[in-house]
Order: C-alpha cells, then sequence, then structure tokens
C-alpha cells in the first residue's frame, strides 16, 4: 500500500508505468529505509496534477498516491536497497545529461544560424568578432568536456561504474548547454520575444511568427535552467567534489 | 555629489509605489496579461489622472517638464511590479519623437492626447534585417505630390495592436544602412494597407508584427525635414534605452529580495539553504550586480539630463545598457538557480521576473551590441 506524493516527475501524464522510491522501514537511517517498486499509473489511487513552466509548457507533474496497491512482485532487487539502486542510476544520469553530442550539433546550428542572421550593417553575425569569440570559447569548453567524457567511458569500458567524477560531467555538460541557449537567444534578437508556445507543439496549423525556430530560442533558454537544477542540481554535484573527491 | 531624490522624485515614487501596492499584485498582473488588450484601460485613465502620462513633456507643452532622473525613478518602480501598461512606448518613445521632431501642429494635436490618456502610440523601427541598428530601414517612403507612400514589413512593435497611430520609420532615400533618408511618419492603424498581427511577448507586453501595403499618408504625417530623422530617433530610443535599464534594475532589486527570503525559509538536509557560504557568496554576488546596475544607470541618466554633448551621451547610454544586460544575466539566472524547481514553475513570480529582465536585456540592443557602439563611439 503506497501513500504520499511525488514531485517534479518529468512527462509522467504519458507513463504506463512509474519507477518510485518508497520509504519501507521508518526504523533505519534516512538512506537506509527506501525501496525500488514499479507502479501502474493505472493503479486506482494515483492522480496527477500538470507543472506549467516558464515556456508554457507542462512538462512535469506533481504524482498523489492514495492508498495505492502494489502487488509484492513489482519490488526491484531487494528491499531496503533502493538508495543505493537510485545512486547507481543517478551517476549514469549524470553522465548521459552532459550530452557531448547533442552539444556539438547545437554549435553546428549556432554557427549556421549566425550565419544566416544578418548583423543590421549590411553582413551577419557569424561575421562579428564578439560573437565569433564566444562560439570559439564554447567550442573549445566542448573539446575539454568530451574528452573528460571518453575517459569516463574508457573506466567503464572496463567494468567499473562511473565514479563521482561523473559529476564534473553534468555541472559542465549542463553549464555549457545553458551558455548556448544564451547565444541562441542573442542570435534570435527580437524575434525571441513572442510568447506563442503553441507553435511548438505538434499540430499546429497557424502561420509561425519570425524567421524559423527563433522564436522558440527564449523558451529554450527559460526551459534549459532546469538543466542546473535537476539529477542532482549542480550544488550538490560540487558538494559531491569536494567530499567524495577531494575529501573535503 | 548628492544622488538624493528631489521631493517631486519622491512623490514620484511614492505614488507608483501607492498604486502598486493597491492595484497591481501578481494575480491582478495575469488577469490583465489575459485580457483581450493585455493592459488595463482603468490603470492607464488612473495613470493620467496621476500625471505619470506627463512627466517626459516639456512645460511649455503642457507637461511636467520632467528629467530623465525622474523617469528612472518611475520605471524602476514599474519593474518591480513587472507592469504591462505601455507607458514606454506611447509616452517615452512616441510622445518623445513628436516632441522632438513635430511641427507646433502636431505638438498641439497629439501631446494633449497622450498626456490625457486617450491616445495610444506604438513607434515600429525594427525589421527582419535591420538587428537594432535604427538606420537599417528597408521600408520605403515615396512622395507624389502631397502624399507618400509606404511598403515594408516591421517586427517587435511594442503596442502595436493597441495604439491608434504608429510612428513608422521609412527610408526616403539613401541606401538600406545610411544615415540620411530616414523619416518617421504618422500613421493611422485604420488605414488602408496596414496589417498588424499581435502577440504577447514572454514578459506580458504586447507587441506586434506590422505589414504596409501601398499605405498612403499626407506628406504633412512625417515628423521633421525629409530624409533627416535618424539623430532624433536615436536620442529617443537611448533615452527609453535608459528607461527599459531602470526597469531592469526594479525587477532585479526584487528578484534578489525574493531569493534572500526564499533562502531563508527553504530548508535541505535539515538546515535553511541561506545559511550554505556557497549560496551567500552567491546571493552578495547578486547584491553587487544590483548596486553596480543601479549606479550605471543613474549615471546614464544625469549625462541624458546633461548639458554634454551628444557622443558622451550616447556612450553613457551604452555603458549603461551593457553593464546592466550582464547584470540581468547573472542575478536572474542565480535567482532561478538558488529557488530551484519552483523558481521555474508558471505559478511563482520569480520565473515572470526573470522572463521580464531577459526581455529587458535584448530590448533596444543587446549587451554586446551596446558594448560594440559604445566602442565605437
Amino acid at each position: 500500500m503506497v501513500n504520499g506524493s511525488k514531485t517534479w516527475n518529468t512527462y509522467g501524464q504519458y507513463a504506463d508505468w512509474i519507477f518510485c522510491l518508497v520509504r519501507t522501514d521508518n526504523s533505519v537511517k534516512k538512506q537506509e529505509g527506501i525501496s525500488f517498486l514499479l507502479i501502474d499509473m493505472k493503479s486506482p489511487g494515483i492522480t496527477l496534477k500538470p507543472i506549467v513552466l516558464l515556456d508554457g509548457h507542462a512538462e512535469v507533474n506533481e504524482v498523489f498516491f492514495d492508498d495505492v496497491r502494489v502487488p509484492v512482485n513489482n519490488l526491484i532487487g531487494e528491499e531496503n536497497k533502493g538508495w543505493t539502486y537510485a545512486k547507481v542510476l543517478l551517476t549514469h544520469e549524470r553522465t548521459n545529461i552532459s550530452g557531448v553530442p547533442r552539444g556539438k550539433r547545437r554549435l553546428a546550428a549556432l554557427k549556421k544560424t549566425a550565419g544566416e542572421t544578418a548583423d543590421g550593417f549590411g553582413s551577419n553575425m557569424m561575421e562579428n568578432a564578439m560573437f565569433r569569440h564566444k562560439l570559439a570559447e564554447i567550442e573549445i569548453e566542448l573539446q575539454a568536456l568530451e574528452y573528460s567524457e571518453l575517459r569516463t567511458l574508457a573506466a567503464l569500458s572496463v567494468g567499473k561504474a562511473p565514479g563521482p567524477e561523473s559529476s564534473i560531467l553534468k555541472i559542465v555538460g549542463t553549464e555549457l548547454a545553458q551558455k548556448m541557449d544564451e547565444l541562441f537567444v542573442e542570435l534570435a534578437g527580437y524575434n525571441c520575444l513572442p510568447f506563442v508556445p503553441e507553435q511548438f507543439e505538434d499540430g499546429f496549423q497557424g502561420e509561425p511568427i519570425g524567421p524559423g525556430n527563433s522564436a522558440a530560442a527564449a523558451l529554450t533558454y527559460f526551459n534549459n535552467r532546469k538543466l542546473s537544477i535537476f539529477g542532482g542540481s549542480n550544488e550538490i554535484q560540487r558538494n559531491i567534489i569536494s567530499k567524495a573527491v577531494l575529501g573535503l | 555629489m548628492d544622488f538624493s531624490h528631489t521631493e517631486e522624485q519622491q512623490m514620484l515614487q511614492e505614488s507608483v509605489q501607492k498604486f502598486v501596492q493597491k492595484s497591481y499584485d501578481f494575480d491582478t498582473r495575469n488577469q490583465i496579461i489575459a485580457s483581450e488588450k493585455g493592459y488595463s484601460e482603468e490603470n492607464w485613465q488612473l495613470f493620467a489622472e496621476l500625471g505619470w502620462l506627463t512627466v517626459p513633456f516639456d512645460e511649455e507643452d503642457g507637461g511636467f517638464g520632467g528629467s530623465v532622473v525622474d523617469l528612472i525613478v518611475m520605471m524602476e518602480e514599474f519593474g518591480k511590479a513587472m507592469l504591462v501598461e505601455p507607458f514606454t512606448p506611447t509616452t517615452v518613445i512616441g510622445g518623445g519623437l513628436i516632441s522632438a521632431l513635430g511641427s507646433a501642429e502636431q505638438k498641439a494635436e497629439l501631446l494633449p492626447k497622450i498626456m490625457e490618456g486617450t491616445l495610444q502610440l506604438a513607434c515600429a523601427y525594427a525589421e527582419a534585417g535591420s538587428r537594432y541598428n535604427l538606420a537599417s530601414t528597408k521600408t520605403s517612403a515615396e512622395l507624389k505630390g502631397d502624399s507618400v507612400t509606404l511598403n515594408g514589413s516591421k517586427i517587435a512593435v511594442l503596442n502595436g495592436s493597441n495604439a491608434q497611430k504608429i510612428l513608422v520609420v521609412a527610408r526616403e532615400s539613401g541606401a538600406e544602412t545610411a544615415r540620411e533618408g530616414v523619416s518617421v511618419f504618422i500613421v493611422d492603424t485604420e488605414a488602408a494597407g496596414v496589417s498588424i498581427r499581435a502577440y504577447t511577448n514572454v514578459d506580458g507586453k504586447k507587441a506586434a508584427e506590422i505589414s504596409l501595403q501601398d499605405v498612403t499618408v499626407a506628406a504633412s504625417a512625417r515628423l521633421g525635414a525629409a530624409g533627416a530623422a535618424l539623430t532624433a530617433l536615436e536620442a529617443v530610443i537611448d533615452r527609453a534605452t535608459v528607461c527599459a535599464s531602470a526597469e531592469a534594475v526594479g525587477a532585479m532589486e526584487s528578484l534578489l529580495q525574493k531569493t534572500v527570503e526564499y533562502s531563508k525559509i527553504r530548508k535541505q538536509f535539515g538546515t535553511a539553504i541561506g545559511t550554505f557560504q556557497a549560496l551567500q557568496h552567491r546571493m552578495a554576488d547578486m547584491f553587487i550586480e544590483c548596486q553596480l546596475a543601479r549606479s550605471i544607470v543613474i549615471r546614464a541618466a544625469m549625462k541624458l539630463d546633461s548639458a554634454e554633448e551628444a557622443v558622451e551621451k550616447a556612450k553613457a547610454v551604452s555603458a549603461a545598457k551593457s553593464r546592466v544586460g550582464k547584470a540581468i544575466r547573472k542575478v536572474g539566472q542565480e535567482a532561478i538557480q538558488i529557488h530551484g524547481g519552483i523558481g521555474m514553475t508558471e505559478e511563482l513570480d520569480v520565473g515572470h521576473l526573470f522572463k521580464r529582465i531577459t526581455a529587458l536585456d535584448l530590448m533596444f540592443g543587446n549587451g554586446d551590441y551596446h558594448t560594440e557602439r559604445f566602442a565605437a563611439l
């Protein structure tokens, strides 16, 4: 029988099943009394409340569990070992969040967009020295991140789990993605000011405002502030590095 | 140097604060944004009664004869409340252009209506390829006899959908980015050939895309001499740029205050997050940013009010916008980060303040644009 609520649940409105950390023992240390459960989202007693974010999109939810019956068979692994499993999953999540290939694609898109964006003085933004400088800095950072990720993956390939170093990937990857969001906003200029979230939903029939995807730039910038908050905030990642790596 | 407010400035500030406290809480603001016009006509009438709409105008035109410092006192309070009423497009830009370029007849006809609150204005300067260069104008104005035909498309026209008259920046002669040949025309939004596509900006203000197809106006609808409007347009937009910067200063102050308050309440690991030194230093940095932004905006306002050379004034404006832009990104991003997920929700005002300052960062040229302008001047 599960009771309680979860929040910031991404796309729970589309899910058939939900993995859940639930408290199964109150008598032990906080981290030790947690179990990992798989719950059918159609179970009676589950309700969802969507949370609309700054980009106008209901991406996350609050999920409420009111006397939800879950078969004992749905327990993943051993009882009260949930936190151990979750930590392993989270290190993988962190490694994944760094998003080097996505970063490379976005960098290429930035260069292409810059070449297509008029600077107002008869040239384009790819010819703008300040902007090129910023693009170069991003590209260099991305190279450093890529090789940090490759070193982490090399350790994985010989059977080691990603260690606390995966926090580096999470911090740098997310902050780099956010820097790129800023540059997309910069390029879009006035074109990213219209707040028309519906033009980015599936099935939008109208005439979009602004050229290309420019009106999405601000929405993405707003939405991606989540990157340094979720998956263990970047502050938590820095705590992990100072404690687990530096021994402070 | 004396930075204290004059008695008049203090009265203006208190007047705006009182209004916001009484009639502009976050929920009311959301309702205003959701309404058809996207601003409150009732509020606008109140602004007129309170005399706010007369502030930027000369005494000889029936105005309050306010300084730029007077304006930024108001703008800062508008910023704190995230006001959506079109003060900047109607009074500062629209009214500013008419004051600077208009004939005695044009002023006599239009300025009283602005101050009475019965005339809404917009100014159409930006185009798809202009970025922030006001000289970059493709929209054409062709003189035939005593009428002018306008053709072209404008973007990001603040208050475009609510204005009765739009001040259209158009080219009468010269190449696309030439400084000479730019004129401003007063165009009725009802005129044949004007089409307006309204939308709401990310920060809740109304704006529009405007297209002009063979729109005919009388030559007497031109503000000032043919092809000679650019210098005045730049000066008016510079004034609006300082206003936008002051608006951002107010909104950032609000963000800082809300972030500090939240850090005292929000607990993690059993203690308030405000007790963590890592966060304390970042909030101290936010404070520093707010103060530097405030200082450079005051500097710019004082320069504009002074008798200095035009180039010094323009440099001071660009310095302010550039430095404020830097503060905007830092303060805005940190405010969201320190709030965590809750700061990203539509429900909380913090995210809306973040959106407002992000829009202000782009308005009238972003930080890089103004850094480059500063270096080039």
